[in-house]
């Protein structure tokens, strides 16, 4: 855990994802111990109750898990219609975000990239990856 | 008798006695705390007792501190309060809560109550928007999924992806329920609805449209419940409560594990084997309804087919009056009444079939209900088992 800074954006806990995400990186917690992987932070691993949980650098590479298209007005951020979608990342946690630069479907790749926000560090969002191969845990749930 | 306890409810049976609805649709001529009081007093009148009966209050969503404030207008002081925070399902959980209150000898007439004027006060709001640095303000707000509609959009894309399910399908609930509602005088929407309607109303948060969402009106109820003893008091056939259980599963969309499988997996496992039923015992459910959605994971997770199935079993009526297993018997959060948290009026739904109270939505002669409640943003599940045998 860090102290948390009052200048910089997020909680004590958060402040090294936005930090990170300062740089356009995105970044999730690693247990050194069982090797699982969460998202948001916590002080412990939630597998195996470790303490030994590190920030790492995601690859940012994932699928559409589900999806939606908004068409109603909920937040002055976004202008409907827009689409909300859970991304699982190759590591295995799942981030909620929005995608861009077109529409994707469940199981499609997409990437990381980062919108600027005023005043606060950039919000990470997906659009549609450039390599389209599933991996086979995510072909194999359709059956 | 529950093995796993020292529940004898066998020995000690638990009833509710009373189950009475507030006014509902436009209440512009009372408050939320007169609303609950004339309910509570009805109730109360139905079990043979009045307000100085009552010894515990389950109350929540009434303003600070849950159940101090109605404590403090109805002139109760308890000797057990509780007002645990699931949402919707908290007035299922509160039967739980109450069962085991009333059978530990902690209290022995329970008052279970809500009122909102969630309409008339056009208080509800779409977003999880706040200024503080939660993990939600961090992490959920900032992509704009409205609440809970965008919650359940995602977890219906995720079965349809997974099962096939169709919008058909989803339809065919709300269409159910407004055939219970056509014939309940006190529904919102009495007007006769098709599936074609439901998939041609405005889309909201894809796949789910306006006619697939539940209504915003005010409403509430009060359920009173009670001892053996006490409940030999009631003007009205007391109505046992002989299984309940609840669960949560998550509060941020991306900590839900799956998105087709809910806490009612549990909260229902639990119910059931404390009522030693099994699914097909049961003659009639009152789900929450608070998107189609809800209904079709509920059906699953409670074990009436299972999960992935659920889109078929909804078909051809299934649900409807003169189905096979009646659900949603008032016209449901979609079509009768939904006043932010349709919880207890679901508790006062199963009551009236019980009754034989129905009128002409009386199913005939039923013996089991099961009632289902779930809340935030479908993230706790509370059922509970009910018989007039």
């Amino acid at each position: 855990m860090t102290d948390q800074d009052p200048t910089i954006y997020g909680d004590s806990l958060t402040q090294p994802f936005w930090r990170a995400a300062e740089r356009h990186v995105l970044m999730i917690q690693h247990c050194s111990n069982c090797g699982h992987y969460q998202f948001y932070p916590r002080p412990f691993c939630l597998q195996c109750e470790s303490d030994h949980v590190e920030w790492i650098e995601s690859k940012g590479q994932g699928v559409v898990y589900s999806s939606t298209t908004v068409h109603l007005s909920v937040s002055t951020e976004v202008e409907p219609p827009y689409q909300v979608v859970l991304v699982e990342l190759d590591e295995g946690v799942r981030l909620l975000a929005n995608i861009v630069e077109g529409d994707c479907d469940i199981a499609d790749r997409v990437e990381v990239i980062w919108r600027q926000r005023e005043g606060i560090p950039p919000l990470p969002v997906f659009r549609r990856a450039a390599d389209k191969n599933l991996p086979e845990s995510i072909r194999g749930a359709r059956s | 008798m529950n093995k796993q306890s020292m529940l004898d409810l066998d020995k000690n049976p638990i009833f509710i006695t009373g189950a009475v609805e507030t006014a509902l649709g436009e209440v512009k001529d009372q408050t939320e705390l007169s609303m609950l009081a004339l309910a509570a007093r009805q109730a109360l009148h139905d079990s043979g007792m009045t307000l100085k009966d009552v010894d515990g209050i389950f109350v929540n969503y009434m303003g600070e501190q849950g159940s101090v404030q109605v404590g403090e207008y109805l002139g109760i002081q308890p000797r057990y309060a509780d007002s645990s925070d699931l949402g919707g399902a908290a007035f299922e959980a509160f039967v739980h809560h109450a069962m085991l209150a009333v059978s530990a000898g902690r209290c022995e007439v329970a008052l279970i109550g809500y009122a909102s004027r969630q309409r008339s006060l056009r208080s509800r709001t779409r977003s999880s928007a706040t200024n503080n640095m939660s993990l939600t303000a961090q992490f959920e707000t900032p992509y704009g999924l409205p609440m809970p509609l965008g919650h359940f959009a995602l977890m219906a894309s995720r079965h349809m992806h997974q099962y096939g399910t169709t919008s058909e399908q989803l339809a065919s609930i709300a269409v159910a329920a407004r055939k219970w509602a056509c014939l309940n005088p006190k529904a919102w929407h009495r007007d006769p609805l098709s599936i074609e309607d439901v998939l041609s109303s405005r889309m909201i948060s894809s796949p789910l449209r306006r006619l697939d969402c539940c209504l915003i009106t005010d409403g509430g109820g009060v359920v009173i419940v009670t001892n053996q003893q006490r409940a030999r008091d009631a003007l009205k056939k007391p109505i046992r409560v002989i299984g309940a259980g609840e669960s949560h599963t998550h509060w941020h969309i991306s900590q839900m594990s799956d998105l087709t499988v809910t806490a009612g997996t549990v909260s229902g496992r639990e119910a059931f084997s404390m009522a030693g039923i099994k699914p097909s015992d049961v003659d009639f459910v009152e789900p929450y309804d608070a998107s189609t959605l809800t209904v079709l994971l509920a059906i699953e997770d409670l074990g009436f087919c299972e999960k992935g199935e659920g889109g078929d079993f909804v078909m051809d009526d299934r649900l409807a009056p003169g189905g096979a297993l009646p659900m949603m018997t008032s016209g449901g959060g979609l079509s009768y009444n939904h006043p932010g948290a349709l919880g207890v009026l679901l508790l006062i739904a199963a009551v009236s079939q019980l009754r034989g109270e129905a009128g002409e939505r009386q199913i005939d002669h039923p013996k089991l209900g099961v009632v289902h409640g779930i809340g935030g943003m479908l993230s706790t599940a509370a059922t509970v088992v009910l018989t007039n045998d």
